[in-house]
């Protein structure tokens, strides 16, 4: 478990205790709120891992330096995005992916596109977002962080290149 | 309890699901076949639809390692902090206060996007504006800290910071036009289905 995971059941931890404290009969009815937020998520997460562990296995980081490997240019970056939006990674296995591909000559740009795209833009999370803020407003997030990349891809070719 | 497996049950009306089952049975199809598409190198000889099986079981089971204390501060925040608080602090008024909660909250987070939109929702129900929320959102998505030390030493610092400045700007700006995008009927459903919650 990493840091972060820690000090958030810390914290948690800290906050169910003043609030039993404070309050017994309401941390009752808090917790069975907390349950009952996590019993409606629950059907979409089952779809949604699944698809995940779909993409993973076909869309592997093998798969990703074929695609990625050698590609310059403006061609390069449209493909890291593309590749990004739909493909899924925890971040643990992004960033050496990122360096790897760095390594093997794909450049700064190419791979900021594709790993902005890989953590912002979720297709995979289309239906899960849609049950919670409805579709315009999924397909409105999805666009900015799909800008936000290409964006971010052009600075870095500015910046770095 | 009743309720619960009610909502449970949902899962058999998500498109979803099926598309996945599809999905997975195109993989072994494929297996059967001895197609090979993607799948590690080290690993040549397993099938695609367990390894299929095998990372979405791997990615649940870290997802489930993580929500706990996530749904636990949802539920206590539901309950103890009133809907004025919520106002004042994310609210239309709360000006850069409420962006500055949205940013702290969203880079100090752990967990996948999923379990960030829960969270949302409950800021909208509490009355939290709109482009606060997103900006949460957005920041979840791509910047949280413990992410960004291992950007860094990954792939440089120049790399690192520059990126997410840069999105963090976009992502500011960004949430604002898609607040004004947004007709206030739309608005005014996305907090209703907040509020149903």
């Amino acid at each position: 478990m990493d840091l972060s995971t820690i000090i958030l059941y810390a914290v948690a931890l800290v906050l169910l205790v003043v609030s039993v404290i404070k309050d017994k009969e309401k941390t009752k009815k808090a917790v069975k709120k907390g349950w009952m937020a996590f019993i409606n998520i629950v059907p979409v997460l089952v779809p949604l891992f699944l698809v995940v562990g779909i993409v993973l296995s076909v869309l592997t980081p093998q798969t990703i330096e074929q695609v990625l490997g050698q590609d310059t240019g403006i061609f390069g970056v449209i493909i890291g995005m593309l590749v990004g939006s739909i493909a899924f990674m925890p971040p643990f296995v992004t960033y050496p992916l990122g360096a790897e591909l760095l390594d093997n000559g794909a450049g700064y740009p190419q791979v900021a596109a594709f790993m902005t795209t890989l953590m912002a833009v979720g297709l995979v999370y289309w239906v899960a977002e849609t049950k919670y803020f409805g579709r315009k407003a999924v397909v409105l997030r999805n666009s900015l962080a799909f800008i936000a990349s290409g964006v971010v891809a052009l600075v870095v070719w500015g910046v770095m290149v | 309890m009743k309720k619960e497996k009610e909502i449970l049950l949902t899962i058999f009306k998500s498109k979803m699901f099926y598309v996945s089952i599809v999905l997975l049975i195109v993989l072994f199809l494929l297996d059967a076949f001895h197609v090979r598409v993607g799948v590690s190198k080290t690993d040549t000889d397993a099938l695609l639809g367990v390894a299929a099986l095998k990372s979405a079981l791997f990615q649940f089971i870290s997802m489930l390692k993580i929500v706990p204390p996530i749904f636990l501060m949802i539920g206590l925040l539901d309950l103890w902090v009133p809907r004025e608080t919520m106002i004042r602090l994310m609210g239309e008024k709360s000006g850069m206060i409420g962006v500055l909660i949205a940013l702290f909250i969203g880079t100090m987070s752990a967990g996948p996007l999923v379990a960030a939109f829960p969270v949302a929702q409950i800021m909208l129900k509490k009355g939290a504006r709109y482009s606060n929320v997103l900006f949460f959102l957005t920041v979840w998505a791509s910047a949280k800290l413990p992410i960004l030390f291992f950007q860094a030493t990954e792939l440089g610092l120049t790399y690192t910071v520059i990126t997410n400045i840069t999105l963090l700007l976009i992502y500011f700006a960004g949430t604002l036009v898609i607040e004004k995008i947004l007709t206030k009927e739309e608005k005014k459903q996305i907090y209703t289905l907040a509020e149903n919650s």
